[in-house]
């Protein structure tokens, strides 16, 4: 029963500071499934991540189910994505009202414009720790860097920063797992 | 085609039919939710303007503007942009049973595909292989967050105001290197942002 409401509850901040889309969720995410409750470890997050990359619908909803099936089964599925939703139907539902009346809100459309950057700097900070996880740690005491890893990040950078070549998301997230499993063949058949 | 296209938006008044709410519109309109979202990879963007293709040009439930307001404010508003959308065009439709018919079409496809892959990833997570694939799509992901970053901060720095930079810098700082819970940052910029707004707004109403 205490699982479910924190699930419920969890959810429910990510859905109500989740502002500006996905990427917006993803720090929030990682806080609440991650550092708080350990629903995750850092790796199945960005496993979670990747899954959600390659699915349809919005990541938010995306995780609530993942982890709730993960932490309570269905029960937690449900939990979870109503969590995640309520917010949502809350504040959506009261600005619907207001729009029919006034149309436009020319103070929300301020205020969130001002919330960009900090939005912009947790993506970023999530970024890094996907990124740190991905290629191993960087610190001069203990440098274990994975090379194959910093490679496919810089070229799967590059690809999607450029303009010339025209390869959406899924497609590159396929062609890194053809390469990581054609990596651990390489590994297993020649380097025995 | 274009013409008649602009002719169509310019009496859109007349021509957009609001549908009689009954049964039979409740099931069109969790379907159409529910087709779009299953359809729909890559973010909330790409629902929305499929979402627009939809409700605007196929079923004339409302005009091109009501739409852009739409995603204006769902975009705006905490929460799932696709979610958010589908909510404010069910409420216009048909008020709360409309909005939350639309919501439950948009999060079910999601909700049913990631339970499967849930089950699935639980007894597969220690497969070699399956390892050996996540190796190769972790730096993707990696990259692909971290792109998105710099798409969103390249338009702080060409506005070259110091506010805006002085909160990124800032709220980077106490995340990366405090550590510093995000709900709480949040919290705080949104208390500072509003501050920020309404001087703004009542400095350029006096003039």
């Amino acid at each position: 029963m205490t699982v479910l409401f924190q699930l419920f509850f969890s959810f429910f901040q990510i859905g109500l500071f989740s502002i500006g889309g996905g990427y917006a969720a993803m720090p929030l995410i990682q806080a609440q499934t991650v550092d708080i409750h350990h629903w995750l470890t850092l790796t199945e997050f960005a496993n979670l991540v990747t899954i959600a990359e390659m699915t349809p619908g919005p990541i938010a909803i995306n995780s609530a189910t993942f982890v709730g099936m993960k932490v309570a089964g269905l029960s937690g599925v449900l939990v979870a994505t109503l969590g995640n939703v309520l917010p949502s139907c809350i504040i959506i539902i009261i600005l619907a009202r207001l729009y029919e009346k006034y149309s436009k809100q020319t103070l929300l459309k301020n205020v969130l414009e001002n919330v960009r950057p900090v939005v912009v700097a947790a993506i970023f900070t999530a970024g890094l720790a996907l990124l740190q996880l991905a290629v191993g740690s960087i610190s001069l005491e203990n440098l274990q860097l994975d090379i194959f890893a910093l490679i496919v990040f810089i070229l799967a950078f590059f690809i999607l920063n450029g303009k010339r070549l025209h390869i959406g998301p899924l497609v590159l997230l396929v062609l890194g797992a053809l390469v990581g499993i054609g990596y651990e063949l390489v590994q297993q058949y020649l380097f025995v | 085609m274009s013409h008649m296209k602009q002719s169509e938006c310019l009496d859109n008044k007349t021509k957009v039919v609001k549908p009689e709410v009954n049964f039979r519109f409740f099931l069109q309109l969790f379907w159409a939710t529910f087709t779009l979202s299953i359809f729909t990879f890559g973010g909330g963007f790409v629902i929305i303007s499929l979402m627009r293709k939809k409700m605007v040009a196929t079923l004339h439930w409302i005009d091109d503007e009501q739409m852009m307001d739409f995603v204006t404010i769902a975009q705006s508003s905490p929460g799932p942009i696709a979610v958010n959308g589908s909510l404010m065009v069910g409420y216009h439709l048909a008020k709360l049973p409309g909005a939350l018919v639309a919501a439950l079409g948009t999060i079910l496809p999601p909700m049913i595909i990631l339970s499967l892959v849930s089950l699935g990833y639980e007894a597969v997570k220690d497969n070699l292989w399956i390892d050996a694939a996540f190796h190769g799509m972790r730096p993707v992901v990696a990259a692909i967050v971290l792109q998105v970053t710099w798409v969103l901060f390249k338009p702080l720095l060409a506005k070259k105001k110091i506010i805006p930079l002085l909160m990124f810098a800032l709220s980077f700082v106490a995340l990366y290197l405090f550590k510093v819970n995000i709900m709480l940052v949040m919290v705080i910029c949104i208390i500072v942002a509003v501050i920020v707004s309404l001087v703004g707004m009542k400095k350029a109403g006096l003039r």
